[in-house]
């Protein structure tokens, strides 16, 4: 067993293609040739567990495990931890303890530590609290904004504007999230010339990265390539991430579309946290082990080591006394 | 909970034809119109799953299958009983399945015995595996690759005569268990021998889940050079999750036929309790997705899965019909 398991590293090490200098789409991006693609040579990792992925659990986790989560996310190599939101209570009770939390972790200097702010009460609350980068959530399908944050599209985009500017003030940055960007579950298939006016609102009021969420997992690269070949008419593709849910398993293949179009930021959580509330028992967020052994195994930097992000996912599992949703993490823990 | 299973599915049915012809490509990168989905799951799925199941309920499997729209159903393997016990009621299995007019019914044959054996249980097509690693081809068939090529060399030999076609398989081409990585350049040279020899489709396999797309797409480019593009398969595990990131590369190489297994049956012998062949729901999802026609009916391959599942006892690997059947 040794010396498959072995082998098996050995093997990951070593899938590194040979691969030249490309120009890629965007002159400020590096990008690699594999193959008939041109791949960006660095690809930031946004990590969302402790919040979009302790936001859709069962078990309502204690602030000291969320603390200790992120301090162990801190030191894998990531520079970006989605740490809270400052929603109401009464809304998400997992995300309670957001002052405690943010105010509880430790601070990498290397590391940015955003949280959700869905209106100014919210970005003051952060604020207070020592936040020192905020993201904003509108849909691309006003059903979805109607039943999610109980007012239409147009409305949300007012709501954030107050805080854009507000944060503007402070040098805060901030993220702007789009939901439904490949389908809703109330509405069907989404235009996606719905989502290109969303996202470039967003970035046009002052958002610095805007996020394109597949929500309920439902796209196929064919959906994203239409998506992405909208949005990026209008948002520059550095500007661009794209949160991938596998709820469909098409998280990875969305992704590598993704990625073939020039994105390089993307969302994930580790273990693959967080489980669908549109359909019971399935799985939600891509988990982030999966995304980066495929970038890894591609020859693309991520400055994340993936042995530590294996072992956090462990620990937030054992707490949470769950089986992890990653492939990798089932297939490397099942030798040890 | 029947209105939420409803819901579900007539949200999978729209997203399944929301986007037709879709190429974000330019021509030369095309993907393909139609890809042809080998199934599996009644040979490698079951083949690599704990629990025996009798061959009525491999019966039931296939032909519920059968009826679903796949063209290739890969229905059992004449290896020794003694190697794969799984497999054992091959026989019974060949001669109980309901042949549908327009599938193929393939089944495995390591040397001449097992081909002779299959040709009188009545197969009219047969498959035959060699390996990319010498280490793997050792301890898994006991005999060197060259060694194996020339068994198959025989059954090539009878199965002309016969003419029944025979399909080859690769397996290790993206990593070994035991030796790790594993060059392009032996992919190619196993492929090009099984191709030269007379297989129609070379299968391309990942054994063991490892590959990811910049692998994928260095090995077909090797292969592709001596075996021509329309007569290559991809047959993707997804032990490290990697299976449809991987099968999308292979199809905007000019792949066009795909390997999966029902339910994602099969797990991984060299990684217990890891998942192992890619789930046909999740692919066919995929390609539907993208406006490729597979003839399969989702739905009723779905069931299909239900049904083996159940049988099993286990819980589907595939997300789709997790996502679908989720109160199940």
């Amino acid at each position: 067993m040794q010396n498959v398991k072995d082998s098996l590293l050995h093997c990951h090490r070593l899938d590194k293609p040979i691969f030249r200098r490309g120009s890629g789409n965007d002159p400020l991006i590096s990008f690699q040739s594999l193959g008939a693609h041109e791949y960006p040579e660095f690809v930031k990792i946004v990590e969302v567990g402790p919040r979009d992925g302790l936001q859709n659990e069962k078990e309502i986790v204690p602030t000291e495990v969320k603390v200790q989560l992120i301090d162990r996310l801190s030191d894998t190599g990531l520079s970006v931890i989605e740490a809270t939101s400052f929603v109401s209570s009464k809304w998400v009770p997992q995300m309670a303890d957001h002052t405690e939390v943010l105010q509880g972790i430790r601070k990498s200097p290397n590391v940015r530590y955003p949280v959700l702010t869905p209106n100014m009460h919210g970005f003051q609350n952060a604020l207070a609290a020592g936040a020192t980068e905020v993201a904003v959530f509108g849909s691309a399908s006003e059903t979805f904004s109607r039943k999610n944050i109980n007012c239409s599209i147009d409305e949300s985009m007012l709501r954030f504007e107050e805080v854009l500017n507000a944060a503007k003030d402070q040098q805060i940055p901030v993220r702007g999230y789009v939901s439904c960007a490949l389908g809703c579950p109330h509405e069907g298939p989404i235009d996606p010339s719905k989502v290109t006016e969303v996202a470039k609102r967003l970035y046009e009021m002052g958002c610095y990265e805007v996020s394109l969420g597949d929500t309920v997992g439902v796209g196929t690269p064919g959906s994203m390539a239409a998506m992405l070949r909208s949005v990026t008419r209008e948002v520059p593709c550095r500007a661009l991430a794209v949160h991938c849910h596998d709820t469909y398993g098409q998280a990875l293949a969305n992704i590598l579309t993704a990625l073939q179009m020039g994105v390089c930021v993307v969302d994930s959580a580790v273990a693959g946290l967080g489980g669908c509330p549109y359909a019971q028992g399935s799985s939600g967020n891509v988990s982030t082990e999966d995304v980066l052994y495929m970038l890894h195994g591609m020859g693309i930097q991520t400055g994340v080591d993936l042995s530590k992000m294996i072992a956090v996912g462990d620990f937030i599992c054992h707490s949470l006394n769950r089986k992890t949703n990653s492939r990798v993490a089932q297939a490397r823990g099942s030798q040890l | 909970m029947f209105m939420t299973e409803v819901y579900m599915l007539y949200h999978l049915v729209n997203y399944e034809n929301a986007n037709v012809n879709v190429n974000w490509l330019d021509s030369s990168k095309r993907l393909p119109d139609r890809v042809k989905i080998v199934e599996v799951g009644p040979r490698d799925g079951l083949q690599n799953e704990k629990t025996i199941v009798p061959a009525e309920t491999k019966i039931r499997l296939i032909d519920m299958l059968s009826d679903s729209g796949l063209s290739v159903i890969e229905a059992t393997s004449f290896v020794s009983p003694k190697w794969v016990p799984q497999m054992a009621d091959q026989m019974e299995v060949m001669k109980g399945i309901r042949r549908k007019p327009g599938v193929s019914y393939p089944v495995l044959t390591p040397n001449l015995k097992g081909f002779q054996a299959a040709v009188e249980a009545g197969a009219s097509e047969v498959a035959i595996f060699g390996a990319a690693s010498e280490l793997f081809s050792k301890k898994n068939i006991n005999c060197s690759v060259e060694e194996s090529l020339q068994r198959f060399e025989q059954v090539m030999v009878a199965a002309k005569a016969a003419g029944v076609p025979v399909r080859g398989y690769v397996s290790c081409v993206l990593g070994c268990p035991y030796e790790g990585k594993v060059a392009p350049a032996k992919v190619a040279k196993v492929a090009k021998r099984l191709y030269s020899m007379g297989c129609y489709e070379i299968s391309l396999g990942d054994t063991i889940g490892v590959g990811t797309p910049g692998g994928m797409s260095e090995m077909l480019e090797a292969v592709s050079k001596v075996v021509p593009v329309g007569a290559l398969a991809v047959h993707c595990h997804d032990t490290y999750g990697q299976a449809l990131a991987n099968i999308l590369v292979a199809l905007q190489m000019g792949v066009s036929v795909v390997d999966s297994s029902v339910g994602g049956l099969g797990g991984c012998p060299y990684a217990q309790g890891a998942s192992g062949n890619v789930a046909t729901e999740d692919v066919v999802y995929m390609l539907h997705g993208l406006g490729i026609q597979t003839g399969v009916d989702l739905p009723k391959l779905m069931d299909a899965g239900a049904f083996i599942c159940h049988s099993l006892n286990r819980r589907t690997s595939s997300k789709v019909s997790q996502a679908t059947h989720c109160k199940l």
